[in-house]
């Protein structure tokens, strides 16, 4: 399949979202029943398109046809085939297309299972949908085609992959992030077709949740993900380096993980009803912000791809146009929302406000570290680092506040919990989690090396086990007085992802109070003493792969004379590009990971060594993965599909009553 | 009515914030025009990392065309760039490190595994220097003549395509203009 066919295929989808944005509206307003209808299968239409586009980018990577000047950058004719498909998304150009696929999947996703909504509001929807299809459409044909042509005399190979990027975590974490941060798209097209169509009632709400939720879930794995790839590939044993980028994905997530709460209240109780609007028009905003703060290059950071003015501009106005007029939108429509009031201090609904507030003073703290630089810049008021130390001074209190305000969600009732019960429910998981918390880090301070009482450890652990007490203490007081199958999937969800946020802090915590790190000369026969772990450097060796030359070590790890394990460290050199990638030896345990990397040769046979022992630092990404798990499980709830029945619906729920008129 | 101004919050900050975005665009932050270039580089009174009982100031500096180069251990695009400073330094080129935010021990370290190319480094822990230099964020790199002039500046990892095309001009220029006068 030729580059221009992917390139015809691009533009044919292009007009289709045209239509698709304007059709299906322009039928809402002059009640025609077959304009609207039409949206469904336009936005099919265009998927099918872009994806034709997709495939042959990637037919050009697999056939190394180096006349595709995108290829020739990012591709060599060495690269194994798996990396030759996930270079693709590994550029400017191929990831835009890619977020364009992802975005064209989850309207033609919409369009399929909307079927029981209202045709004017899915209507509405998709029309929303079209309009962002356009503008990324726009944008990578007039700025960042990726199926441009060196023609007459294209190169005779491509110039390779980032080494960095030859790895299962490139394959997997760009899809992921942007199906999440496309997917972010939903809920704001439905956000901005109930302000069109002024429906803001529960049933708007449960629409919305599942969206919500996958969205939320894909966000959450994509992070998780980003963050693993960085600590085995980056070399380095970090984790997490509130970078630029990094900080553009977590904003999204705090701010969907706020309106996935928020939400959940709308739908139950009526109530904040602006405010999930509000929420899901900031999340979608948030995830264009942070494309336009990767693409355009006003921040420095190791994600940022060559800065082009030209590309900035556009995703600049694009932002503006579509954040300007959704807030307008939200302004002038907002006097329309009523929600219902009415819940006591000591509530599940000022819980869920408190846990809002938290989540959202952190994005705004994020938001503001990340845009200082810019700020300050723009303003004249010199220029103005924001490191690790500013975002850690505020992030880890609002983390502890959040866990604190969790536990005690659990066991809260809507509208109303009596203060006395909730106490008497909290009492065994709030002493059990001190005690727990302030004994443990005594015989630890043992196990790692590390000799005083570490007051920080006794605190991640009470906050940790508080968490997890009082969901379990929750689960069991509800399963012993009820049935066990009687709960729904959505509550033990609920308790998958807190306890997941729990479990990813002790990772967090544990991790960076208990680690230990050597960085040593050491050769070959050389021995050294971690945490109870004696390394020894056995042996070094060369070997050859078609794009790299290796250099592995041999490190054998004892337990008290007992062979535990061995690991074997890399030093690559690759043909291409000359490139030299550590890959680091690595041995993971859900309790502790050792790591082993190599640094320089000096002289011979010595090297200089990196040798940590991690404890729990598994549980980070283990935690990310339960609240994925848990977003799965609340999705998968069954009222979700019942109610959605036909049937249902045209015995009249309160939405459709509403919004017949 | 009050409440409906409130709706217009979001819209209002925005517009506000939107400018802010676009003046960026304008600024390449690669190539910051640093209020430092064409000026001395500031004065300061700093211990040098791996002896803290030494003290350095600006005069140590100068004498020679010198690169002082920004890092830290938290930065990690750093890590990146250490092999061409590595590199630049075996050629001959003085370049000074300065550490910026960091901790002392942890810094020793990291050059001791990845190869120390610093004729010396500074010790700014609180960025007191970097403050007034005018630092954005690790790595940056600053070309200084022979008198302690900043001539160019560079935000971001100096690698082998940004020497040769930004900086290994402007250091031959300076080095012969100090030879010839």
């Amino acid at each position: 399949m030729s580059p221009e066919f992917g390139h015809v295929a691009l533009i044919v989808g292009l007009c289709l979202a045209v239509i698709q944005s304007a059709v299906p509206m322009c039928g809402t307003y002059f009640g025609a029943p077959r304009w609207m209808h039409m949206g469904r299968s336009l936005a099919l239409g265009h998927a099918v398109f872009v994806m034709l586009a997709f495939i042959s980018l990637t037919a050009a990577f697999l056939t190394d046809d180096f006349s595709v000047r995108y290829v020739a950058q990012h591709s060599n004719s060495l690269l194994p085939t798996q990396y030759k498909v996930s270079a693709v998304w590994s550029a400017h150009e191929g990831s835009l297309l890619l977020w364009s696929l992802v975005l064209a999947l989850w309207s033609a996703a919409v369009a399929v299972f909307s079927k029981t909504l209202p045709l004017v509001f899915v209507a509405r929807v998709l029309s929303v949908l079209g309009m962002i299809a356009v503008g990324f459409g726009l944008f990578i044909l007039l700025t960042s085609n990726p199926f441009e042509r060196t023609l007459p005399f294209p190169p005779m190979d491509g110039s390779d992959l980032n080494p960095l990027l030859q790895d299962i975590g490139l394959i997997l974490h760009p899809p992921f992030l942007y199906m999440g941060y496309v997917g972010l798209s939903v809920p704001f097209a439905f956000a901005i077709a109930a302000l069109l169509g002024q429906q803001f009632d529960s049933a708007w709400a449960r629409w919305c949740r599942p969206w919500i939720n996958i969205a939320w879930v894909f966000l959450t794995v994509g992070i998780t993900l980003g963050s693993w790839w960085a600590y085995y590939e980056l070399g380095w044993g970090g984790w997490w380096f509130w970078d630029p980028v990094e900080n553009a994905s977590l904003m999204p997530w705090l701010t969907a993980t706020a309106l996935v709460h928020s939400v959940a209240a709308t739908e139950k109780r009526g109530v904040f009803r602006s405010w999930t609007l509000l929420l899901a028009i900031f999340a979608f905003s948030l995830s264009l912000l942070g494309t336009f703060l990767v693409r355009s290059g006003v921040l420095t950071s190791v994600h940022a791809f060559a800065s082009d003015p030209e590309r900035g501009e556009f995703i600049l106005l694009f932002l503006c146009l579509v954040i300007g007029s959704s807030f307008l939108l939200f302004a002038l429509r907002g006097p329309a929302i009523r929600s219902r009031t009415g819940f006591s201090g000591v509530s599940r609904e000022t819980l869920l406000l408190v846990n809002n507030l938290i989540l959202i003073t952190s994005t705004a703290m994020i938001l503001l570290g990340t845009l200082y630089p810019l700020i300050a810049d723009a303003l004249d008021w010199g220029k103005i680092s924001v490191g690790p130390p500013y975002f850690n001074f505020f992030f880890v209190p609002l983390s502890l506040l959040l866990l604190a305000s969790l536990g005690v969600s659990v066991s809260s009732r809507w509208r109303h919990t009596d203060p006395s019960g909730l106490r008497q429910k909290i009492k065994l998981p709030l002493i059990a989690s001190i005690l727990l918390g302030v004994l443990l880090p005594v015989p630890m301070a043992s196990w790692y090396d590390n000799s005083g009482y570490a007051p920080s450890a006794a605190v991640t652990l009470i906050f940790t086990f508080w968490v997890l007490g009082a969901s379990l203490h929750d689960a069991l007081i509800k399963t012993a007085s009820g049935n066990l199958m009687k709960l729904p999937a959505s509550y033990w969800g609920m308790l998958c992802a807190h306890c997941g946020i729990a479990i990813c802090a002790l990772g967090v915590g544990l991790s960076t109070i208990y680690g230990v790190q050597r960085d040593i000369r050491m050769d070959l026969g050389d021995s050294i003493i971690l945490a109870g772990y004696r390394f020894e450097f056995r042996d070094i060796r060369q070997f050859n792969q078609p794009n790299y030359v290796a250099t592995q070590a041999e490190f054998a790890v004892y337990v008290g004379g007992v062979l535990e394990r061995t690991l074997s460290p890399e030093k690559r050199h690759y043909h291409a590009g000359g490139e030299v990638m550590t890959e680091a030896g690595i041995d993971a345990g859900l309790t502790r990971d050792l790591y082993v990397s190599l640094g320089e040769p000096l002289g011979s046979s010595s090297w200089s060594v990196r040798v940590q022992v991690k404890p729990f630092v598994r549980c980070i990404w283990l935690g990310g993965l339960l609240v994925a798990l848990g977003g799965i499980l609340a999705t998968a709830d069954k009222r979700y599909r019942r109610r959605r029945s036909p049937k249902q619906l045209f015995t009249g729920s309160s939405g459709r009553a509403s919004y017949e008129k | 009515m009050s409440n409906r101004l409130v709706l217009f919050a979001p819209l209002l900050v925005f517009t506000v914030f939107a400018p802010v975005l676009w003046l960026a665009l304008e600024r390449d932050p690669q190539e910051l025009p640093s209020a430092r270039e064409g000026q001395l580089f500031p004065d300061f009174s700093l211990s040098q990392l791996v002896d803290a009982s030494k003290t350095l100031q600006a005069e140590d500096l100068r004498g020679e065309v010198t690169l002082v180069n920004v890092w830290a251990t938290w930065c990690y695009a750093c890590t990146l760039e250490h092999p061409m400073l590595n590199e630049l330094a075996t050629e001959g080129i003085k370049i000074v490190g300065l550490n910026y935010k960091d901790d002392r021990a942890a810094a020793i370290q990291w050059l001791e595994r990845r190869g120390d190319p610093y004729a010396f480094t500074i010790f700014d822990e609180h960025g007191s220097l970097g403050l007034d230099l005018g630092v954005y964020g690790a790595p940056e790199t600053y070309l200084l003549d022979a008198k302690g002039m900043v001539q160019y500046r560079r935000v971001g990892v100096l690698d082998e395509r940004v020497w040769r095309d930004d900086f290994a001009s402007r250091y031959t220029e300076l080095v012969l203009a100090e030879e010839n006068g």
